[in-house]
């Protein structure tokens, strides 16, 4: 599973732990689009053997910082009883590639 | 540029199951401008630092909030108070160690770092004010840390310095003690206190990082259960260009932001008393039962070199101390081996001979005297003149008496207090003078 991002974009990850349910996804992509977050990519995977989601998005032309973001996403994580990070994708760039 | 779901989840299972974080981002920040030789006026430059500290703190807490990333501390290093004291009186040395206390408050840095002397073959007048008051500045301030060097691989070791030292020590409590170190061979850029202090030779202003990352490499090695040590090596060594990386990452964001050069990320994996950051825990889950048993330094020497190797890849900035610490009081398994005895003084030594932690928040008991106290320290010293090699002793005297513990609190976690061994050495420390350079300085010409 690859995601393929296009280089003038700033981009977000943002990691969603916690048990597969309806109203997840849908919770935390209306609190994106809210503050113009545009969704890239969405995939899911097992984190500890839990159910998590990684979605990568673009934040270049987001009303607010990631740090305010983030703690949208987490509030509205709290509320659907999942763990919510939200991390520049530098971070994965300068970690994962030489 | 493309990531797949597997390396996404190793970096989150990095930063938020095996602790890594950057331990500090410290400001290395020249103050000489500020000599004048009066009191009045040095404070007054000294308060330009306002503006800096501003800017820093603002830096950092963006940068953090930016990637997501946690900065457990802030600190600032400034120029040694040698300098100022060289002309200025004792006590006025106290009221400019109680000013950059306060602005430390004020601007919540953690530490600031810079109450410190050279004096490894003698002592100029500032270097002996800066001793004599050495007690006085810590017990007066909460955030302040302090430095002598008292040996270095070049001029050699000054037993009066280490004397002076212990004196000094003796009449603080371990809340200051705690901010104390001496050292041999200091770096002029590391980021960690107490021997960080704006060095000679660095540029007006930089940025010095400190990454932790111990349950980094513990997980790996765990995770990947290597047969051969040469894989062994290979685990620890990417996992610690990996923990670099961030260290690279949050460094050069903070000093781009305030428009200030970037010049260290130390390699040094620093533990904290969190349970599952711990280097002592590397060293066991590489195989040796408790830390301390035979096999520890050779261990030991395979983690430094692979941590160096992966760490040199990961950036051109290494710099501070880049070997690793093992503070006693501040690593959950170090404090459970050494009340279970299988840490004592002279397996710390044996370690210094292959990182850089030296004798480092380990307590000692008053009731034992200072002569010990001296005798320990020298030994220490002594081993980093001969390898060329720095490290410190950070050493907390208290009343408790061998085998106890004092719980610090927070990051300095349980200071355990360890038996010094009951043999009388004042014949030895009551040599006047300096142990002369070894063989060693005459490599360098």
């Amino acid at each position: 599973m690859l995601y393929s991002y296009i280089i003038q974009m700033e981009n977000a990850v943002i990691i969603v732990v916690g048990a597969d349910k309806p109203g997840i996804v849908a919770g935390i992509a209306s609190k994106l689009a809210e503050n113009n977050a545009n969704i890239i990519d969405i995939s899911q995977t097992v984190v500890r053997g839990i159910f998590a989601m990684i979605m990568v998005v673009d934040i270049s032309k987001c009303k607010v910082s990631l740090a305010e973001l983030r703690k949208q996403l987490q509030e509205k994580g709290k509320e659907l009883g999942v763990e919510v990070q939200a991390y520049h994708e530098e971070v994965f760039r300068y970690i994962e590639r030489v | 540029m493309r990531y797949s779901a597997e390396e996404i989840v190793e970096v989150y299972r990095m930063l938020r199951e095996e602790e890594l974080d950057i331990r500090s981002v410290t400001l290395s920040v020249n103050t000489l401008f500020a000599l004048t030789g009066n009191l009045e006026s040095t404070i007054k430059r000294l308060e330009t630092l306002n503006q800096t500290l501003e800017k820093f703190t603002y830096a950092v807490d963006e940068v953090s909030g930016k990637y997501g990333i946690r900065v457990v501390t802030k600190r600032v290093a400034v120029s040694p108070i040698q300098f100022f004291l060289e002309s200025l009186a004792e006590e006025e040395g106290i009221e400019i160690a109680k000013f950059l206390d306060k602005l430390a408050e004020i601007y919540k840095i953690d530490y600031i770092s810079g109450y410190s002397a050279f004096a490894d073959r003698g002592f100029t007048k500032g270097a002996l004010k800066t001793l004599k008051t050495f007690a006085k500045a810590l017990n007066n301030t909460h955030r302040l840390t302090g430095m002598i060097n008292a040996a270095s691989t070049i001029a050699g070791m000054n037993m009066e310095a280490i004397k002076l030292y212990v004196n000094e020590i003796f009449n603080m409590p371990p809340t200051s003690s705690s901010r104390a170190t001496i050292m041999a061979n200091v770096p002029p850029d590391s980021p960690f206190v107490p021997s960080a202090h704006h060095g000679l030779g660095m540029p007006e202003a930089t940025i010095n990082i400190a990454v932790s990352g111990p349950g980094v490499i513990e997980s790996a090695i765990r995770r990947s259960n290597p047969k051969a040590l040469q894989e062994l090596h290979d685990v620890i060594k990417r996992a610690a260009f990996k923990v670099t990386r961030l260290g690279e990452l949050i460094g050069k964001s903070v000093a781009e932001k305030m428009g200030i050069n970037f010049t260290t990320v130390d390699l040094s994996l620093a533990p904290s008393p969190t349970v599952g950051d711990s280097v002592a825990g590397i060293i066991e889950a590489m195989g040796i039962e408790k830390m301390g048993g035979h096999g520890s330094l050779a261990a030991l020497a395979i983690l430094m070199d692979a941590v160096k190797k992966g760490g040199a890849m990961a950036t051109s900035a290494v710099g501070g101390l880049s070997s690793t610490f093992i503070p006693v009081s501040e690593d959950s398994v170090m404090i459970e081996r050494a009340l279970e005895g299988y840490i004592d003084f002279y397996t710390l030594i044996a370690l210094s001979a292959v990182c850089n932690s030296g004798i480092d928040m380990v307590g000692v008991s008053k009731s034992q005297g200072m002569d010990k106290v001296i005798g320990l320290i020298s030994d220490v010293l002594a081993l980093g003149i001969t390898l060329n090699k720095i490290l410190g002793a950070r050493i907390i005297p208290v009343d408790s008496p061998p085998g106890s513990y004092v719980d610090l609190g927070g990051l300095l976690g349980k200071v355990v207090v360890m038996k010094l061994k009951d043999v009388d050495v004042s014949g030895f420390i009551s040599h006047t003078g300096y142990v002369p350079s070894t063989i060693k300085r005459l490599e360098l010409g």
